[in-house]
């Protein structure tokens, strides 16, 4: 099968996956589901913030092990600003996706100089610094979190306090990401910074600023996270601590490994995935947390390409 | 003043003793297969839970680390056995992925048979006084620490260094294929390697457990000072492990016990209250991070 028909496929495909989520609000009122559309604006979010990680790991090749805090970041940044008065989500968001670019540039240009475990280990301790500066900042409400009073404004009349709207707005940031992610790796500069995860040194010999394309590949995926950051604060009311913690950087890993390394959906399928296996499993059981070991482990060993990976392969065999 | 400082270098090197136990595992574990474990934590919660469940049927402390130690031992091998062995030759993301689905899974097989609840591991009686040395108070329970951490390293060192046993993990250390291609049965050697390791981890779980409490997701948070231990002293090198575990148990260890009053002497108080426990708790992190930037390799490189 040629790669235009892949991807034209691939295009129908999420065109379809779209108009569904565009629909999901109307079908689950209509059922009197109303709850589903505030865990569906999780899991978007949840996309989100691993189509951010995906972008640095599976396109820039970079473990980057300490993702969260570029998440949490963005969450506090935009609670200290609702409570300094500064409500309008056109202010509060973009100042979070410039405080998580900010930290990005800076745990970037040390971690850089770094390879291989060593690089996922420093990315590791800055993420636990700055969990362990929130939580011992009273200021910042330590353990407990800081709660945000209200959803920010976006004006235009439309209400972010209703589930719908904000569902909206996230499916709107999420696409918006996903189109800016997708054009990228196919412009110049994607074609240089997956050059560089295939061969660094030759992209260096050929006379790429290498050190400058993975930091500034490192910089767009921390400022998207802090997007998600930014939504997630206005999706659960509070900022937590344990939103920065290394467990939740191996969940987003998890995320990205699960939905397919390197593929622009990846992110977003594997976030989804396993957020709805949880919900499913946690109706059943309060220990659905081994079940979702178990499907994870699964993964790793039937499916090493993640499920964006094994979809193309039942394509492939389905279409000889 | 001088005696604070005594006392907490003392309890920081009981705590960096308690965390070689654990990054001494680890780092064989990742410095001869290149595998990340980041279950080695539940292996540590696991034998911490064996011993409370056994000092409290049998009431002996001593019997309850000896069974923890033995038990968790064979739990290791057999995780080896049955998992481990097949990651390792994937990427380090897939045994990012692998071992993260463990702990979710040791992590709910725990809460299932114990419960949610913390559990209580209570200290032998005999030792839950202070004793009295070079002039001061210090409790006996983690003099007993010290004493069987200095212990096990030793036991330890004489059995890389001075066994056939240990020459094998060294050459495997360096060179896997080339200590292979020796004649060295490395598939065996690792499940050894992987049960000695678990052990290790009941012994610093169970004799932790009286001061900490025994509870899930215990693992995890010390997991990451381990690999913060590893990365410091060079993966794969045991000595490595164990400079780096001191230091940076008593680097935390003082600088929780110092930083507060000495930042007070420099900014006003208010500032230091808040800032002096912020910044002890990222000391580690930073002092890991200068590391690397200075010696990539950390301070004693396995691989020369």
């Amino acid at each position: 099968m040629s790669f235009y028909v892949e991807s034209r496929r691939r295009r129908y495909a999420a065109a379809v996956v779209l108009a569904g989520l565009v629909a999901f609000p109307l079908l689950a009122q209509a059922l009197d589901q109303g709850f589903y559309v505030s865990l569906m604006s999780r899991v978007l979010i949840y996309a989100l913030a691993a189509t951010s990680l995906n972008l640095v790991l599976g396109f820039g090749g970079m473990v980057s092990f300490g993702h969260a805090a570029f998440v949490g970041l963005g969450a506090y940044t935009v609670v200290l600003l609702t409570s300094a008065g500064v409500v309008s989500a056109w202010v509060a968001w973009p100042a979070a996706v410039a405080v998580s670019a900010l930290a990005a540039l800076f745990v970037g240009a040390v971690s850089l100089r770094t390879r291989g475990v060593y690089f996922i280990m420093i990315t590791l301790a800055f993420a636990q610094m700055l969990y362990y500066l929130v939580v011992s900042l009273k200021t910042w409400g330590g353990d407990d979190g800081l709660p945000l009073a209200a959803r920010n404004v976006v004006g235009a009349g439309i209400d972010l306090k209703d589930d719908a709207n904000f569902y909206y707005a996230v499916l709107a940031c999420l696409v918006a990401a996903l189109l800016l992610v997708g054009r990228l790796i196919h412009s110049r500069f994607g074609r240089v910074i997956q050059g560089i995860r295939e061969n660094e040194t030759r992209m260096e010999a050929i006379g790429y600023p290498v050190f400058g394309y993975k930091l500034a590949c490192f910089v767009i995926g921390g400022a998207l996270a802090g997007l998600a950051g930014a939504l997630l604060v206005n999706q659960t009311g509070l900022a937590l601590p344990n939103q920065l913690f290394w467990t939740q950087s191996g969940m987003l890993l998890v995320m990205v490994v699960l939905g397919g390394v390197g593929s622009l959906y990846g992110g977003a399928l594997g976030a989804a995935a396993l957020l709805i296996l949880e919900e499913v499993l946690a109706g059943y059981t309060i220990h659905w947390q081994l079940g979702v070991g178990a499907v994870l482990l699964a993964v790793v060993f039937l499916a090493p390409h993640g499920l964006a990976g094994l979809a193309t392969v039942m394509a492939r065999r389905r279409h000889g | 003043m001088t005696q604070l400082i005594l006392e907490q270098a003392l309890n920081g090197l009981q705590f960096g003793l308690m965390l070689f136990l654990l990054a001494a595992g680890l780092t064989l574990v990742f410095g001869i297969m290149d595998m990340i474990n980041l279950a080695h934590g539940s292996l540590y919660m696991v034998g911490a839970y064996i011993a409370a469940s056994v000092a409290e049927q049998s009431g002996s402390f001593v019997l309850a680390v000896i069974v923890a130690i033995g038990a968790t031992a064979i739990i290791g091998a057999l995780l080896e056995l049955a998992v481990l062995r097949r990651l390792y030759r994937r990427d380090h993301l897939s045994q990012v992925l692998a071992t993260f689905a463990l702990i979710l899974i040791s992590n709910e097989a725990v809460r299932m048979v114990w419960g949610d609840q913390p559990v209580m591991l209570a200290m032998p009686e005999a030792l839950s006084g202070p004793v009295e040395i070079g002039g001061f108070m210090y409790p006996a329970y983690r003099l007993l620490i010290v004493v069987v951490g200095v212990a096990a390293a030793a036991a330890l060192y004489l059995l890389v260094a001075r066994t056939r046993l240990g020459m094998w993990v060294r050459a495997g250390a360096s060179n896997r294929e080339m200590a292979q291609a020796m004649g060295v049965d490395v598939q065996r050697l690792f499940t050894l390697v992987f049960a000695i390791g678990a052990a290790l981890c009941a012994l610093a779980g169970a004799l932790l457990g009286p001061l900490l409490a025994v509870q899930v997701g215990m693992g995890e948070s010390i997991l990451i000072l381990a690999f913060v231990v590893i990365v410091i002293g060079g993966i794969g090198s045991v000595r490595g492990a164990l400079v780096g575990s001191l230091i940076v148990g008593i680097a935390d260890t003082l600088g929780r016990a110092l930083l507060p009053t000495l930042l007070r002497e420099v900014v006003p108080l208010e500032i230091a209250a808040s800032l002096g426990p912020a910044l002890a708790s990222i000391l580690i992190y930073l002092l890991m991070a200068a590391i690397l930037f200075w010696r990539p390799e950390g301070l004693f490189p396995a691989r020369a």
